[in-house]
């Protein structure tokens, strides 16, 4: 099986690498690169994303048919993608980080800034939060609920569907943390920070 | 709930864990990926390595232990010392690091800061802040505490907020190696000041004064060095002790 992690030049994706390799030691293989065909002949794709919302969409529009690739691939093909931090918040079709930018469209909904109640809730949400978890979600196998996972964010992924939230976290208002829609996985939490629990979340996805 | 943090700080120098009394007097205590791997297995929420004078010396010897550590580690693993630019930064997270904390040239060059959280994301870029009193106010000193900029560190922390960083990892020059607990005072007035999390450091003797570091200086998290290195406390006694004074910690 083949596993492609998207390298985009969307920051820091080594902890994602390692995390992934860890996990799937010799079994799996674990692709790291941006080379379009390589995608599309892969089994699982993960979409990592540091930085801004508006940084990693231009980003991957710096590669030339890279969305389109992945369109073609989650919501065409239908083959299990999982987006991690930035890159759950691109399923939406808008972000407002920085400036107003269109996002992947994947999932309707909007990411907007945290509400920090006038400075009571220090931002990033920077730690280790629990997850309280709201539906069955293939990648939570074996997860307990209330699992503590490691956050580090500012912005806030608000589906207009509320019925592909799969967790949630208590922060200043209660957060999406983890959505499952069909084959498209996300996780606002960062799994491959996130200890041996996150690995499990990691090897859940890889065995899908 | 958001969990307070323990953040065990390794201080490393030419590939080594070290740990000094005031930042001299340094004394062995280990090879830093199995130190790292140690408390990570037993329950740190992050991991911190500092190469305390690499400002001065042998600096690539940091790239291969952050390398190793981070094939070893999935906790947050921040490491700071020695970084002057942006490619500095770009390295470190390539080599496995989660955040780059930024000392001596955030002060020089505050621009690094602006630039690496634009490039990097906010983050990944911690600022630390060493500080020493000085009548009623406290100054910014940097080179590892060798040298004294005269810059008010309260000032300098909202200035650093503005410019992007994530996080303030806030020394007490005074308490550092110490043993007597963190300046609660310097904690508390930048932590109200800041709306970004503030990591306290600098003095931690024992598990009270991390009790201290949280509810009387509001810091989001803890670090500590000494305390942790010599098997004084584990970091599971340290969770279970804050547990019990009602913080919440990740158990």
């Amino acid at each position: 099986m083949n596993v492609t992690i998207v390298d985009y030049n969307s920051g820091n994706i080594s902890s994602v690498i390692n995390s992934f390799k860890e996990v799937a030691k010799d079994k799996v293989n674990i692709e790291v690169t941006s080379d379009l065909n390589k995608i599309k002949s892969s089994d699982k794709v993960v979409l990592p994303g540091q930085g801004s919302f508006k940084s990693c969409i231009n980003a991957l529009n710096n590669f030339n048919g890279l969305v389109d690739t992945l369109n073609d691939f989650a919501v065409s093909n239908k083959k299990p993608l999982l987006g991690i931090c930035v890159g759950l918040q691109m399923f939406a079709d808008i972000g407002y980080e920085e400036t107003e930018t269109k996002g992947l469209g994947w999932i309707s909904g909007k990411v907007s800034k945290i509400d920090n109640k006038n400075g009571e809730y220090k931002l990033p949400h920077i730690g280790w939060n629990q997850i309280n978890i709201v539906k069955d979600s293939k990648i939570f196998k074996n997860i307990e609920n209330n699992s503590h996972m490691y956050f580090v964010h500012s912005y806030e992924f608000i589906p207009e569907d509320k019925s592909v939230i799969s967790a949630t976290t208590d922060y200043s208002s209660n957060i999406v943390c983890s959505v499952e829609k069909e084959n498209i996985f996300g996780t606002q939490f960062h799994p491959e920070k996130s200890d041996k629990i996150g690995l499990k979340i990691i090897s859940n996805f890889i065995d899908l | 709930m958001l969990k307070n943090r323990i953040i065990p700080c390794l201080d490393v120098k030419n590939g080594r864990v070290v740990k000094g009394i005031n930042f001299v007097d340094l004394q062995d205590a280990g090879d830093p990926v199995e130190q790292a791997k140690i408390y990570s297995d037993g329950g740190a929420d992050e991991i911190c390595f500092l190469d305390i004078t690499a400002s001065n010396e042998n600096r690539d010897t940091i790239y291969d232990v952050v390398e190793k550590t981070s094939k070893k580690c999935f906790v947050p693993l921040t490491v700071g010392g020695g970084v002057r630019s942006v490619e500095d930064i770009n390295k470190l997270l390539n080599c496995g690091a989660d955040k780059v904390s930024i000392n001596t040239a955030a002060v020089q060059n505050p621009e690094v800061v602006e630039e690496s959280s634009k490039k990097f994301g906010s983050q990944c870029i911690v600022v630390a802040i060493d500080a020493k009193k000085s009548g009623d106010k406290w100054e910014i000193f940097t080179h590892g505490g060798r040298n004294n900029t005269g810059i008010d560190a309260i000032e300098f922390a909202k200035k650093m907020e503005d410019s992007g960083a994530g996080e303030l990892l806030v020394t007490s020059m005074d308490r550092d190696g110490t043993q007597v607990g963190y300046d609660i005072e310097l904690m508390s007035k930048i932590s109200s000041l800041v709306n970004i999390p503030v990591i306290a450091s600098g003095g931690v003797g024992n598990l009270d004064h991390l009790v201290d570091g949280i509810k009387l200086g509001n810091a989001s998290a803890v670090l500590a060095a000494s305390i942790f290195h010599y098997g004084k406390h584990s970091v599971k006694e340290a969770k279970e002790y804050l547990d019990s004074k009602g913080i919440p910690v990740r158990i």
